[in-house]
């Protein structure tokens, strides 16, 4: 365990510098999505399968795949300059909040890393069941209600989604159904004698 | 010599687990500073934020032995999906209007 937490932990770190600090944005979600797998190892690590899966599912399998299409349909040019050589000043701004914010973080879990956290609550995870079996059981008991609340969410990120990508211009080419429903034969069909060697003029197409 | 005690590389504590998701934490929002011009990478450097959230709620799930912090993790994961499409999608009908996605051309609410 010891050797592959220090894989995946360096490979996340790694990862995590190439997603900030590349040039070209295609590589920055190709990293994320090196990231992401990497974290699910840790997770599976941990004994926590069914996130590991779902992380690889949802991220992996949607959100990058997301950012992949946002970045290819969008054009590299009109992204702007990113990366570690875009300016002198955002690096240096940039170098001095990683600097601080490392500093507290480490510092503050280091200074309460001795301490022993007595775990408490319900739901053991030292039982025989399977990861899944028990997070489906807590799941649809004691969270019912963030459960149901995060099914709304994802609704109403849809409903927007739809909302605001959806164009009503008139000027776009579509069909119409209740027009193609109305047609009668009497609006949609001309009968004329053609006579012979004479074209026919006046036809009205509506 | 507490802090050597601390860096024992052979075990592996609650605390590796807690360093690396402050590394993460850390280097998403540095991130969003380094890239101040592109909006689609400061999305990213939010999403790998979450994931070191994420990496705090397992860990902590894991030594505790307690599967709150799976579900709260799963739930982040929920909302983080949510955050992406809405941000994706307000950015494609900016693009859309404006014909640009340069975080320094936003400036219309700045009176």
């Amino acid at each position: 365990m010891t050797l592959f937490f220090y894989i995946f932990a360096s490979l996340i770190v790694l990862g995590s510098i190439g997603v900030v600090a590349s040039r070209n944005s295609v590589h920055s979600v190709l990293w994320l999505i090196f990231v992401f797998c990497n974290a699910s190892g840790l997770f599976i690590l941990l004994g926590a399968e069914f996130l590991a899966m779902t992380l690889v599912i949802v991220y992996v399998g949607a959100v990058a795949v997301l950012f992949l299409f946002v970045v290819m349909m969008l054009g590299n040019r009109f992204l702007g300059i990113q990366g570690i050589l875009s300016s002198t000043r955002h690096l240096i701004i940039a170098g001095l909040i990683l600097g601080v914010l490392l500093f507290d973080l480490v510092l503050v879990i280091l200074a309460g890393a001795d301490s022993d956290i007595i775990g408490f609550g319900f739901a053991n995870t030292n039982t025989s069941i399977t990861n899944t079996h028990a997070i489906g059981a807590v799941l649809y008991t004691d969270f019912m209600l963030p459960f149901q609340l995060s099914g709304i969410v994802l609704f109403v990120a849809m409903i927007g989604c739809i909302v605001l990508t959806l164009d009503n211009k008139v000027t776009r080419k579509r069909q119409k159904p209740q027009d193609q429903l109305s047609r009668s034969k009497e609006s949609g069909m001309d009968l004329v004698q053609a006579p012979l060697n004479e074209g026919i003029d006046g036809i009205k197409y509506d | 010599m507490k802090v050597l005690t601390v860096l024992n590389m052979t075990e592996i504590g609650l605390h590796n687990f807690l360093i690396l998701a402050a590394f993460v934490f850390s280097i998403g929002a540095a991130g969003i500073f380094l890239n101040r011009n592109n909006i689609i990478v400061i999305l990213m450097s939010i999403e790998l934020m979450m994931l070191a959230v994420n990496i705090n709620f397992v860990a902590f799930s894991s030594y505790l032995h307690n599967l709150t912090g799976q579900i709260f993790s799963l739930i982040i994961l929920t909302i983080a999906a949510a955050e992406t499409a809405i941000g994706l999608a307000i950015l494609v009908v900016y693009f859309k209007n404006r014909r640009s996605i340069l975080v320094e051309d936003i400036n219309q609410l700045q009176g």
